[in-house]
């Protein structure tokens, strides 16, 4: 009962802000309902017996990528006629979009009507008694470690390549040195002087 | 008493209303204490913070000025709330909003004694994290609603700073769950009972993960944005930082959050490293086994919540980029090289089979 109450209103909450991320006029309400979006996907998660992913997808999701988004976002200048006017100019992709989405939905559609995916074809049937934790990383560092590692070498690479492209030698820049800063003794910074009447200080 | 409780759980078995009412029951029951305690630590940080700098501090509302949080809160209801003109109005409601729910979420998995858990679940830790994570939403919404400069500059401090400090407290953490074996809360608790030389029930007297420990209590400093790391709030540099447009009780619920924010922190960093619900040691010398174990905890917050304090009243404020250098170039690494110390020694010894 109470499941059933839980799914139809994530799933509800999740279309609806899905659809309003792409139709509300200001960018940062998009990505204000495309956070609610992932809060309630993670949800759906969470109904499903999958915590541990539901877990990751609102830290990762909502937590880092979502916040730097929304750091982009919010510092755009928005001028809401050129937001209109881009509409139309956009339209053909938009509609050739919509089209591509229809034509999988059918395919869906058909799929399911024919029958469902045998659960137990599955490539790795998972013992229930098992928490989804150790679940996954039974399987993520056995049979998918080659995977695992190429992916995590590629985000290496892709990381790397970010830094490269956008770091440049910047001149006249004055770092702190804090151990230099430490280093430095009254010695080295003060002088005692007794200059004689109407001679001054050589600095 | 443990018969009404009897017939609640029975009822809460039974049918889905029961169990929607049982619930309720048990959330209030953790949240009005927290908000409680909220107001009278608020007292409290006053009353050190005061004492450091050799004044009295609040003393005229109540005994010893007890209730002086209670008469602010009074006012603050009282107050106008005013809406700037310029600013997005829903949002600019939403976000005071967002950071009071956010900061009360969490208590959701915080044991208080063996089995005194609201929701004992299998991933409490990345729970908290995944909570801890969306503070940062109320702080940048309001900043962005507030349609004025310095909130936001706040907003895009706040945002880099809890990104970068969440980074390495996730790694701090991974050394804890890695020892402990387990992500739930209070399998991690019951994980440090002796384990100091046998003696102790804390991980922070394991050499391994005190260094983490450390880390943790600082970083924690950093994500609930409490000084020395308050530049989201920097009176010098930002006015009043994302708070600048705020009023009466929206700017209530912001100051609430922060506090019943802080009080987490103190409770995780009693929680991960110093033995939760358990008594300091493990002898019986004197019953203290006995002591229900929401006294140690309390005890254990409150020590904390002394060193917050006493850091706030004595550390001058960091500059933000000497921030950003601590978060990336200190912690992220040492807490990355520490992940694998960690992992690489009980691979040595727990699990070489």
């Amino acid at each position: 009962m109470i499941q059933t109450i839980a799914f139809y209103m994530f799933a509800v909450v999740l279309i609806t802000s899905g659809a309003l991320t792409i139709l509300s006029r200001n960018p940062v309400h998009s990505v204000l309902w495309l956070i609610l979006a992932f809060f309630n996907a993670a949800g759906l998660m969470l109904l499903l017996g999958a915590e541990f992913i539901a877990m990751l997808l609102v830290i990762v999701y909502v937590g880092a990528v979502a916040v730097l988004f929304l750091f982009v976002v919010m510092m755009l200048d928005i001028d809401f006629a050129e937001l209109r006017a881009g509409f139309v100019r956009y339209l053909p992709v938009g509609v050739l979009l919509a089209v591509v989405l229809a034509a999988q939905l059918v395919f869906a559609l058909g799929a399911w009507y024919v029958g469902g995916v045998q659960l137990a074809g599955r490539l790795a049937p998972v013992d229930p008694s098992v928490s989804n934790i150790q679940a996954v990383g039974e399987l993520l560092y056995t049979r998918y470690a080659f995977l695992f590692e190429a992916a995590g070498i590629i985000l290496l690479v892709a990381m790397i390549g970010a830094i490269v492209l956008t770091n440049r030698p910047r001149t006249g820049v004055r770092r702190q040195d804090v151990s230099a800063q430490n280093g430095r003794r009254p010695e080295d910074a003060t002088r005692l002087a007794k200059p004689g009447v109407g001679e001054g200080v050589e600095l | 008493m443990t018969g009404l409780i009897e017939w609640f759980q029975a009822w809460a078995d039974a049918s889905a209303i029961g169990w929607l009412t049982w619930n309720l029951i048990l959330i209030l029951l953790i949240a009005l204490p927290v908000m409680l305690a909220v107001a009278l630590i608020i007292y409290a940080d006053r009353k050190i913070w005061a004492a450091m700098a050799l004044r009295r501090g609040p003393n005229v509302v109540g005994p010893f000025g007890i209730l002086q949080s209670f008469a602010d809160g009074l006012k603050v209801f009282l107050q106008e709330t005013i809406i700037p003109s310029g600013a997005n109005k829903g949002l600019f409601l939403l976000a005071p909003i967002i950071t009071f729910t956010v900061a009360l979420l969490a208590w959701a998995v915080i044991p208080f004694d063996v089995g005194v858990v609201l929701a004992d679940i299998n991933v409490g830790l990345l729970y908290v994290l995944a909570i801890s994570s969306l503070g940062v939403y109320g702080v940048v919404i309001a900043g962005w609603a507030s349609n004025s400069k310095y909130p936001f500059f706040s907003a895009l401090r706040a945002a880099a700073q809890m990104i970068s400090y969440e980074v390495s407290i996730g790694f701090i953490l991974i050394c804890v769950v890695l020892w402990a074996g387990t992500f739930n809360l209070s399998g991690i608790v019951e994980g440090q009972l002796g384990h100091g030389f046998g003696i102790v029930n804390a991980y922070a007297f394991n050499l391994l993960l005190f260094p983490m420990a450390v880390m943790f209590l600082i970083s924690s400093m950093a994500e609930t944005a409490r000084a020395p790391f308050d530049l989201t709030e920097a009176e010098s540099e930002l006015v009043a930082g994302y708070q600048t447009e705020y009023s009466s009780m929206a700017f209530a619920l912001f100051w609430l959050g922060e506090y019943a924010n802080v009080i987490l922190m103190c409770a995780l960093n009693a929680i991960l490293f110093w033995g939760g619900y358990l008594p300091p040691l493990n002898i019986d010398l004197i019953p203290w086994f006995d002591i229900p174990g929401i006294i140690w905890l309390f005890a254990k917050i409150l020590v904390f919540f002394f060193i917050f304090s006493w850091v706030k009243a004595t550390v001058p404020r960091y500059r933000y980029d000497q921030l950003m250098r601590l978060g990336w170039k200190v912690f992220l690494p040492i807490s990355l090289l520490w992940v694998a110390v960690v992992s690489g020694y009980l691979m040595l010894t727990r699990y070489s089979a």
